[in-house]
């Protein structure tokens, strides 16, 4: 027999049961379809933490100041500001170390007309742009000699202007931040939110000395309250924290085993700990779900041993009249096939669309593939050939005689 | 696996030398079980020959017509079909000899049932790799000769008796088999269907010089044949030429 007729003849078979076909593939269609929903809900979960990463720029540290002790005191990691454009400058030399970007950071009231925002004030230098992988949608970053003579001109997070400007443009504006005037030079592009849920948009960048001098205000000057620093290669990013550690050890005068008075983060680290973590909740989420795929396959063997057992004398009349084993054998196997088949195309559907429901209602990121379209798929055949084998071996096996004979 | 050439006259189409049938029975109490249904039987069977095996139930006969169908095998001695050792053939060896060279008739039937009459007279055509258009084709011609025309895409139960055996025998001959073994074809049928089917039956055992064996415990259809074997307990009693 040839496979169109195989395949017909089992479609036929089903037919013939139909409440109990249904039933039985019911039991797939459920675990495909919980399978293509729940892998979608836990690649889409993965794609938006790589999102986030792709903003963060790429072989980053960030530097912060570290606890420090004085006379049997601690006082807490960032009390003291023990970090200083000068080590910025100097870690910026460093021969595995590309750019740095030195932050002073506050909370400043920015006015346009009547609209007011308050918003988080960053005041760093030209390369912070650069390192933190920041594009600017219209007008310009500020400049080294804008940072140098301490101009009054800022480069506005896209949630931030649309506070001020609404659909207005904000370039060549004139704001005013805690009541100095300030020209917008610029407006980023969109980032959205980071690894830790924080609006990356809503904030305003002024250059470091203008910020120092006349916003944020200093008690130490040339103190800076953290700085980014991007190395040359992902390859050499031990190489290059051990790198700042020793120079900024030395800058410190920290000799011996006196604890280090500032921490270097390694960003890449923090985001290969996300990315695992949402691969791995998307390999649990595949794996439950692959449990009720396993229990519908129980259920067709459960069938196929019923129907197996409820049709011996038709397979004895098939042997009669010239079946041989393997034609037994394919026509049950065909069946459980086609069940596993028709509820895989149906689940693939069915998972889709309730994919698609709950990107909708919930607003999140669900991400389908073809490869996992096609591994459901392939995963629900294997599972009908596996489960419909033993079933279609025993019709196979039965003597020609007994079987004719069965009542 | 060596197709079944057809037999030359020289050698019978059926040889059976002392051939035995037992059954085990399982019996907690005792152990296993012999039963023995068939004792020490020889036969010789010529291409052509109309047979009937008549004897009471439980006598052997049905056994002994599994043996000749290929669907159950001698517990000892020898059957050649066509002069081939059956013992020595595999399972889809015999499968194959059931769907070219046999053909089946039963008591009840045993049509394929929510298949049309037309779809069960293909199906050993299908077996033999036949495409599905093309056995319907030869179906069709085979339904015309037994007189069915009329009722090749109506399901078993909606035939009558004598139509479902109809249906039967053409599901027997799609394969121009040399052998048709029926098994009491007439026991579910009135006496004028009856009739009408041992006539066909007559027929093909004339004009197609096709072998049938015919098992049977009513004389007036055992008139019908040729030869007639009795059997009684197991055993041959009784093995004559009748004209």
């Amino acid at each position: 027999m040839n496979l169109l007729t195989i395949i017909g003849e089992s479609l036929r078979a089903l037919r013939t049961n139909r409440l109990r076909t249904g039933l039985t593939m019911l039991g797939m269609i459920i675990g495909v379809a919980a399978v293509v929903l729940l892998i979608s809900i836990g690649q889409g979960a993965q794609s938006k933490i790589n999102q986030s990463i792709a903003t963060m720029g790429s072989n980053l540290f960030i530097v912060l100041p570290g606890a420090t002790s004085s006379g049997g005191l601690s006082f807490g990691s960032g009390s003291v500001k023990t970090l200083t454009v000068g080590d910025s400058e100097a870690i910026a030399e460093l021969s595995l170390v590309e750019a740095t970007a030195p932050v002073i950071s506050g909370t400043a009231q920015l006015n346009y007309g009547a609209n007011n925002w308050s918003t988080t004030i960053t005041g760093t230098t030209p390369d912070y742009f650069n390192v933190g992988n920041w594009n600017i949608e219209s007008g310009t970053f500020f400049s080294e000699s804008e940072m140098r003579s301490a101009v009054r001109v800022a480069v506005l997070g896209k949630e931030t202007a649309r506070n001020l400007f609404g659909q207005e443009g904000a370039t060549g504006k004139i704001i005013r931040v805690t009541n100095r005037p300030f020209l917008v030079i610029g407006v980023l592009e969109a980032k959205g939110q980071s690894l830790s849920g924080r609006d990356q948009d809503d904030n305003v960048f002024i250059p470091l000395t203008t910020s120092e001098r006349q916003i944020t205000g200093n008690q130490f000057p040339g103190s800076i309250r953290y700085m980014m620093v991007q190395a040359k290669s992902a390859k050499t990013m031990d190489e290059a924290e051990a790198e700042i550690v020793d120079l900024l050890r030395q800058r410190h005068r920290i000799t011996g085993d006196m604890e280090n008075d500032f921490t270097v983060r390694n960003l890449a680290a923090i985001a290969d700990v996300a990315t695992g973590t949402a691969k791995l909740m998307s390999l649990m989420l595949g794996a439950i779900a692959s449990i009720s795929l396993l229990v519908g396959g129980i259920g067709i063997m459960n069938i196929m041993l019923v129907s197996v057992t409820e049709r011996t004398r038709e397979i004895g009349i098939r042997m009669a009249i010239g079946a041989n084993r393997r034609a037994i054998l394919t026509q049950f196997l065909a069946e459980a096939v086609m069940i596993c088949i028709l509820g895989g195309v149906a689940g693939i559907i069915l998972g889709i669309s309730g994919a698609w429901i709950v990107s909708q209602l919930a607003d999140m990121l669900i991400v389908i593939t073809l490869g996992m379209v096609v591994l459901a798929f392939a995963f629900a055949s294997a599972i009908g050939i596996f489960f419909g084998f033993y079933p279609a071996r025993k019709a196979a096996l039965l003597k020609p005689v007994e079987a004719l004979r069965y009542e | 696996m060596l197709p079944v050439r057809p037999s030359t006259s020289s050698q019978p189409l059926i040889k059976i030398e002392h051939l035995c049938k037992s059954y085990a029975l399982d019996n907690q109490a005792n152990g296993s079980l012999n039963s023995q249904v068939l004792f020490d039987i020889n036969i010789e069977i010529g291409q052509g020959e109309f047979v009937a095996i008549m004897g009471h139930s439980g006598s052997g006969k049905s056994t002994l017509m599994n043996i000749l169908g290929c669907l159950d095998t001698p517990s000892s001695g020898r059957y050649w079909f066509s002069g081939q050792d059956v013992a020595a053939l595999s399972g889809d060896a015999l499968a194959q000899i059931r769907n070219r060279n046999i053909g089946f008739v039963f008591q009840g039937f045993n049509l394929l049932k929510r298949m049309t009459a037309l779809d069960n007279v293909a199906t050993p055509l299908l077996y033999a790799g036949m495409s599905r258009a093309s056995s319907r084709k030869r179906a069709l011609e085979q339904l015309r000769l037994t007189g069915l025309t009329d009722f090749s895409l109506y399901q078993p139960n909606q035939l009558s008796g004598g139509q479902q055996q109809r249906v039967a025998i053409s599901r027997a001959l799609i394969n121009q088999p040399q052998l048709i073994l029926a098994d009491e074809p007439t026991g579910n049928l009135d006496s004028q269907t009856s009739c009408e089917i041992m006539a066909l039956f007559q027929q093909l055992n004339r004009e197609q010089n096709i072998t049938i064996v015919l098992v049977t415990h009513e004389d007036d259809i055992a008139a019908y044949a040729n030869r007639l074997i009795r059997f009684k307990d197991g055993r041959v009693i009784h093995d004559e030429s009748v004209t």
